[in-house]
């Protein structure tokens, strides 16, 4: 699907700056951001910038690949949880995807993530890459 | 409250319906229910449909659909939470008649899936996981339920045998469903060495693209019970939501969407887990079965592998699970699916479910599971005997 450049604009302070919402009352944080904590109802909060590095705590590999993602496939998704207990959900690069295990660690690397056909928005944000890489 | 009924049930053909329109699908099932049921008219139509925008590129269905069925003017409207659209229709259509304000309501689900290839097919299901934060990353469907699996394994010792066998079961459950899109069994090892889709998950942990319709007729006990044909009475339904983005919740390992579900169906029909006889669960993949087992209070989380790798859910077991054939076997129409799993537990419980997969055990109470993308939401009823 073609995403409007407004909305990929919209979208640069996560993708681009790890930005996330640190709720005032509960002192959690959500990524992205919300304009409401979810479990506590407050609005007040501070803009934060998430860690960059974590251990994942599950992942796949996939195999059977949508187009837009066939030049890439195999490839590895993880939740990652990272150093302030923030999950985060993103794609691995620069490793072989059969040694990716639980409780590996990684760091979060600025990248493009994907390409709208030969002529369209590119997008970028955060791949996790193994920490020792 | 009123009690509220299920008197009439209806199918369209359910597979690779080449020949059939979505709108062809919708209107042989609307007919077969308004024919099993013998209702000479219907106050309402709730249609669930997950996306019929992106894969027929048609929206306003639920008018288009009542005109196709030969009922201009009836009030339809149409429901939807992704994969659990057929099963919100039946809780509004429940709603509606046990509120007095209608008699007699059909609840329907249709999806025509075939009409894009597996590319557009793929990210349409995929609108059910969350674009800007899942799928922006490569998200696909098989994807976020193999990530659970893997959490699952690594907690619970959950194993590629425990996974088999529920597609083993399920498939060996539709050999004898007559509606069932793959009537073939397979075995331990057929699931096992089957391409990898996304680690663990082999194609044959994964439920197909299927087109299919599903109707079934929702009304008072009064009408249930003037129209003289077999009905079963809806004693509890419950909704749950949650947080659609994986990453999000607490545990991976449980789906508390449907936790939520399953208990306020319970609260409302004063039974428990222990009442309900058998239950046609959600096994988009084989691990949701095994997942919704533990989170709907069957088993205790981790216990419910081994329980179905002993062949407690099979048709002979304790606790028989999808006894059509489920998703898995029989097809999963997005938006019908959540009413098929209705018209199985109406057809269990009034002994009209067809071949050796009638229950022998004579069932009082039957339960359905429907879920929405990875669990973001949950629909759950509890139906009994008249």
């Amino acid at each position: 699907m073609t995403m409007f450049s407004s909305r990929n604009w919209r979208e640069y302070p996560h993708r681009y700056r790890r930005e996330a919402s640190k709720f005032t009352k509960s002192g959690k944080t959500y990524y992205p951001k919300r304009l409401v904590d979810p479990e506590t109802g407050d609005t007040a909060q501070e803009t934060v910038v998430l860690p960059d590095e974590g251990k994942i705590v599950t992942f796949t590999v996939i195999r059977i690949a949508p187009k837009q993602w066939g030049e890439l496939s195999p490839y590895a998704l993880a939740i990652v949880e990272l150093t302030d207990g923030t999950k985060v959900f993103g794609q691995l690069a620069d490793c072989n995807v059969d040694e990716v295990k639980i409780g590996m660690e990684v760091r979060l690397e600025f990248r493009r993530v994907q390409t709208e056909s030969h002529h369209g928005v590119l997008s970028y944000g955060h791949k996790f890459v193994p920490k020792w890489f | 409250m009123r009690t509220v009924c299920i008197v009439g049930v209806g199918l369209s053909n359910w597979g690779e319906v080449w020949k059939e329109s979505f709108r062809d699908l919708h209107t042989s099932a609307a007919l077969k229910a308004i024919e099993s049921a013998g209702v000479d008219h219907l106050d309402s139509l709730y249609v669930g449909c997950m996306s019929g925008g992106l894969f027929v590129g048609q929206e306003h269905l639920a008018s288009l659909l009542t005109d196709y069925m030969g009922m201009r003017g009836l009030p339809a409207t149409r429901v939807e939470s992704a994969c659990a659209s057929g099963g919100m229709a039946i809780r509004s259509a429940f709603i509606e008649v046990a509120s007095g304000i209608s008699d007699i309501v059909m609840a329907s689900g249709v999806e025509k899936m075939t009409d894009v290839d597996g590319d557009e097919a793929t990210y349409a299901l995929a609108t059910a996981a969350d674009q800007e934060f899942e799928v922006f990353h490569g998200a696909t469907f098989p994807g976020l339920y193999a990530m659970m699996a893997h959490a699952h394994m690594a907690k619970y010792g959950t194993t590629r045998d425990m996974l088999s066998k529920v597609s083993v079961k399920n498939h060996n459950n539709g050999s004898m469903n007559p509606d069932a899109q793959y009537p073939f069994k397979v075995s331990m090892e057929q699931v096992a060495k089957s391409v990898m889709v996304a680690d663990p998950l082999h194609i044959l942990d994964c439920s197909p693209i299927t087109d299919g319709a599903a109707a079934v007729i929702v009304c008072s006990e009064d009408v249930a019970k003037s129209l003289g044909k077999p009905y079963v009475k809806i004693i509890g339904s419950g909704i749950g939501t949650d947080t659609i983005q994986l990453a999000q919740r607490e545990d991976i390992t449980t789906i508390k969407a449907a936790t939520l579900a399953a208990n306020a169906a319970f609260k409302m029909s004063g039974k428990t887990i222990d009442d309900i006889d058998f239950c046609e669960v959600h096994d988009c993949f084989t691990i949701a079965e095994i997942i919704i087992a533990e989170s709907i209070g069957k088993y205790a989380p981790g216990a419910a592998g081994p329980a179905i790798l002993n062949g407690e859910t099979t048709l002979e077991g304790s606790f028989p699970i999808n006894t059509s054939g489920g998703l898995k076997s029989k097809g999963h129409p997005v938006g019908a699916t959540g009413v098929a799993q209705v018209i199985e537990v109406y057809k269990q419980l009034t002994g009209q479910a067809e071949g050796e997969r009638q229950l022998k055990s004579s069932p009082k109470i039957g339960m359905t599971q429907n879920m929405g993308g990875s669990g973001g939401s949950s629909v759950v009823h509890i139906m009994e005997v008249a």
